[in-house]
């Protein structure tokens, strides 16, 4: 089977270069099979490596390709080297398989557009560098599928080019994950020239034992990685990109903007947990700005009107969740809510999709209102999402994702009580605005009739990932509950848990109890204050303070009101007093030299016979005086 | 024959020489100029033949027969020259074809 | 001998004076004969006989002559004088005047720093003349006749008169 894992980043960029060339030509049917095709033999790839993985694995639970040296110089020699250990099988099977169900939808949901062939190219494109990222086994091959996924989201958020709000957007995007880019370059640089190595097995291997914990090195190296991981998975304080991302198509938020890009980050931080392991306090801090950034995103959350915007930061605040998991040591706790997420957030985005195709491009959740009958697929799908993002006990995978994070927080060394009861108030929040996301979309008066139907290309994946939203949790479940342990004993070889294995089942249950008991006084605060009586929540928003609170919430706590005054201004001030480019006034002053020079011989050429006749003479003169000399 | 040092002839060339280049410079009339090419190429030919005698040889004269045939040619086509100007100008003055300035 | 050298060397160099400060074109013409028979006495002085016959024929004879026709085609009468007062102020003199001076000055000091021999003296005979032009010098000879040849359908072309123009030089 190790001959098919080049296939799996593969197939995406042949899909790629197909459509690059010749999308223009081929029939709207024939981009719509290549793209999706593509997609969908990568994904059955995977799952057969990850099947053969699972029923004999090779020697050290991993296979290595090496494919070519890329360079060769004297002491820096990386190489295309794919590998594919549990960690890299689990998020390439949701990579391509999550991929494959979005594209299929997008089948239907881009026919219109006339940039058809374009997206399923980008499409692709995305693909094949994600799992590049999560199949590297080279740092530098990492940080290359890295920029190809930030040169994607790019190309997609500002896919309706035609609009400049839109191209803004990409811009802004590409801007701050590039400060974070530039960090994770540093790492890499660091990492490097003091290891000697790029390949990531053998840097964790040496950095194990050549630095200590909390050493300089370590620490250095760890937040650097660390600034990139912030930067792609939006998260403080390089989280304002997100929100504004929601202007590419949605397919694009589902897929880039929900369960893969921004997931980058956190499958960065668990391949180089080792690192992370000899740098106490950036993994402090790795769980401090998860922490923070969910009860952020949660409060934003809140306030927001735009569907899309609800669901971006809602996927801030659940990456926060990952955050939170990573810096307390509970890495296979991570992925599991990576996998989880991935399912339920684009579900979300999807539905919302429907909706907004289906009452003509419309955003804003208070005009929309009573489609529970309308779309009633559509509604399903949308409530087992929300329900499971808001991690309804028992039955939703979002449950046991984001239990076994909570109850990991709550057995963490460092401040684990106050990082749990974050976790909890928002697990609360996050029940709270997803149902008020259902509550204003589905039910209420019938405000717009949408007139769309949807296809088999649309109820195929809303129905396969409602099916993975409910059924994907029980892959590991708490002890009081079955005690299955199939996820993270899959991952066990590459993600050890570093805390203790037996704590007491009471605390657990307890904890389950408690979180469960939040998501569902989310959802009935929810019914109350959107359904039953809205009025409720427009005499707090009267309020001078009320208002104001919802103003800065709705701005997303005034961040990019902040960078602006912080940094754009002066940096707009700076660009206009030096318009006229006092570097560039060096070469200006050659030219105009050059100008002035050519303006003064100019006058010699007076187009008279005895004025030339008078030159030869001098030249005669001189050239005797300097023979004679 | 004359037993005059050699260096005063040929000091009586670059008289010549000198008087015909002043012409040149400071005459306005096309026709001026060409007659002080000539008195250049005159006082060249002077140059050789004073050369020769100082030699005893042939070679000088020779140089200036050949400074002849090629002040004749020089001549008559620019004569021509001169009366194409006319023709265009309706002027003799020299300045007056200046279109190659600048 | 030496005298007429001298005293042919001051009549060229005067009426080559006259020729360049001369206003009217007739009247420098005629100057100008004057000056290259001047030379030829001196020619003949230095012993080049032949040379001496073939400056008054060809220079003072033919190219002169040339000249002279020139001026009686073109016609241009009393206006051409009164222009050249008009050119021939003593500011246009200043500049040229420093620049010949100098050249002269340079030409002068160059031959006075070396020693000269003596000069052979004795007359170079024409048999001598025409023996080294078909001799060593008789490709020269066929390239003249061939620059003769360029001129004269230089001249007949150039001198043409154009098919629209109305008659007159």
């Amino acid at each position: 089977m190790l001959e098919l894992l080049w296939l799996i980043p593969a197939l995406p960029f042949a899909g790629f270069l197909v459509l690059a060339l010749c999308g223009r030509r081929l029939s709207r049917v024939s981009v719509a099979a290549v793209g999706t095709a593509s997609v969908g033999m990568s994904a059955v790839a995977a799952a057969v490596v990850t099947a053969s993985l699972v029923a004999a694995p090779p020697a050290g639970n991993a296979w290595t390709q090496v494919l070519w040296q890329w360079v060769g110089a004297a002491g820096f020699g990386p190489r295309i080297a794919l590998y594919l250990d549990p960690l890299a099988a689990v998020m390439s099977l949701v990579v391509s398989v999550v991929g494959f169900l979005i594209l299929l939808y997008s089948v239907q949901f881009m026919a219109g557009d006339e940039g058809y062939s374009r997206f399923f190219c980008y499409m692709d494109l995305f693909v094949g560098s994600m799992l590049t990222l999560v199949m590297a086994g080279d740092l530098l091959l990492l940080y290359l599928g890295w920029e190809g996924v930030g040169l994607c989201s790019y190309l997609l958020i500002g896919f309706w080019y035609v609009d400049p709000a839109n191209g803004r957007a990409a811009r802004k995007a590409f801007i701050v994950t590039r400060i974070g880019d530039a960090a994770m370059a540093a790492g890499l640089l660091l990492l490097f020239t003091n290891l000697g190595s790029s390949d990531i097995q053998a840097l964790m291997q040496r950095a194990s034992q050549q630095w200590g914990g909390g050493s300089g090195l370590a620490v250095a190296a760890a937040a650097l990685l660390l600034g990139g991981a912030l930067g792609k998975s939006a998260q403080l304080p390089l989280q304002t990109w997100l929100p504004d991302a929601m202007a590419g198509p949605t397919p694009v938020s589902a897929l880039i903007h929900a369960a893969t890009m921004v997931t980058a980050g956190v499958y960065l931080l668990a391949r180089t947990h080792v690192l992370f392991a000899l740098a106490p306090p950036v993994q402090t801090a790795v769980a401090v700005i998860g922490a923070v950034t969910l009860l952020y995103a949660g409060f934003a959350a809140l306030a927001q009107s735009d569907i899309k915007r609800v669901l971006a930061y809602s996927t801030i605040s659940q990456i926060g969740y990952m955050f939170l998991a990573l810096g307390v040591g509970a890495w296979s706790a991570a992925i599991f809510h990576l996998m989880t997420h991935a399912f339920f957030k684009s579900l979300l985005f999807l539905g919302a999709g429907v909706v907004i195709l289906g009452l003509n491009r419309e955003h804003n959740m208070f005009r929309m209102g009573g489609l529970r009958k309308e779309l009633p697929g559509t509604f399903l799908a949308f409530v087992i999402a929300a329900a499971s993002l808001s991690a309804l006990p028992l039955v939703t995978a979002g449950f046991y994702s984001k239990d076994a994070i909570l109850s990991s927080a709550w057995a963490s060394q460092a401040g684990g009580r106050w990082l749990c009861a974050a976790g909890l108030v928002g697990a609360l929040l996050t029940s709270l605005y997803s149902f008020r996301m259902v509550f204003l979309t589905f039910f209420g008066e019938l405000r717009q009739r949408p007139r769309l139907r949807p296809g088999l290309c649309i109820i195929i994946p809303l129905a396969a990932l409602s099916v993975l939203s409910i059924v994907g949790g029980f892959a590991q479940t708490p002890r009081a509950l079955g005690n299955v342990r199939a996820f993270s004993s899959f991952l066990n070889g590459v993600l050890p848990s570093a805390l203790p294995a037996h704590e007491a089942t009471g605390t657990e249950a307890a904890l389950g109890v408690l979180a469960g008991g939040a998501s569902i006084l989310g959802l009935v605060f929810a019914y109350y204050l959107f359904l039953h009586r809205p009025q409720c929540v427009e005499g707090w928003t009267a309020t001078a303070a009320g208002a104001w609170l919802r103003r800065l919430w709705l701005a997303g706590w005034g961040f990019d009101w902040a960078y602006d005054r912080l940094f754009v201004r002066p940096f707009l001030c700076v660009a206009r007093v030096n318009r006229a480019d006092f570097i560039d006034s060096f070469s200006r002053a050659v030219v105009r030299a050059n100008v002035a020079a050519h303006t003064a011989l100019r006058r010699t050429q007076t187009g008279r016979v005895r004025w030339y006749a008078m030159a030869i003479v001098m030249g005669a003169v001189v050239g005797i005086w300097i023979l004679v000399r | 024959m004359a037993t005059v040092p050699v260096e005063h002839a040929l000091m009586l060339a670059g008289i010549l020489f000198a008087l015909g280049v002043l012409g040149v410079m400071v005459r306005r009339n096309v026709v001026f100029t060409l007659m002080c090419i000539e008195i250049m190429l005159n006082a060249s030919g002077l140059a050789f033949v004073v050369a020769g005698w100082r030699w005893g040889q042939a070679d000088g004269q020779v140089m200036f027969f050949f400074i002849l045939t090629m002040a004749a040619s020089e001549v008559s086509v620019g004569l021509a020259l001169v009366l194409q100007l006319y023709r265009h100008f309706r002027t003799l003055d020299v300045d007056a074809a200046d279109k190659m300035r600048g | 001998m030496n005298t007429v050298f001298y005293m042919s060397a001051i009549i060229a160099v005067a009426s080559t004076a006259m020729v360049i400060m001369e206003r009217k074109a007739v009247h420098a013409l005629l100057y100008l004969i004057v000056s290259l028979l001047a030379v030829a006495v001196i020619f003949f002085v230095l012993g080049a006989p032949f040379m001496a016959a073939l400056e008054v024929l060809i220079y003072a004879g033919a190219i002169m002559v040339l000249f002279v026709f020139v001026m009686m085609l073109l016609n241009l009468g009393g206006a051409a004088a009164g222009q050249e007062r008009q050119w021939l102020h003593a500011r246009a003199w200043s500049g040229p005047g420093i620049l010949a001076a100098v050249l002269l000055a340079e030409v002068v000091y160059v031959l006075t720093c070396a020693g000269w021999p003596k000069p052979t003296g004795g007359v170079v005979e024409p048999r001598q003349v025409g023996a080294a032009l078909f001799g060593p010098y008789v490709l020269g000879v066929e390239l003249a006749s061939l620059v003769l040849l360029a001129a004269l359908l230089g001249a007949y072309h150039l001198g043409r008169r154009a098919a629209h123009e109305p008659g007159g030089p």
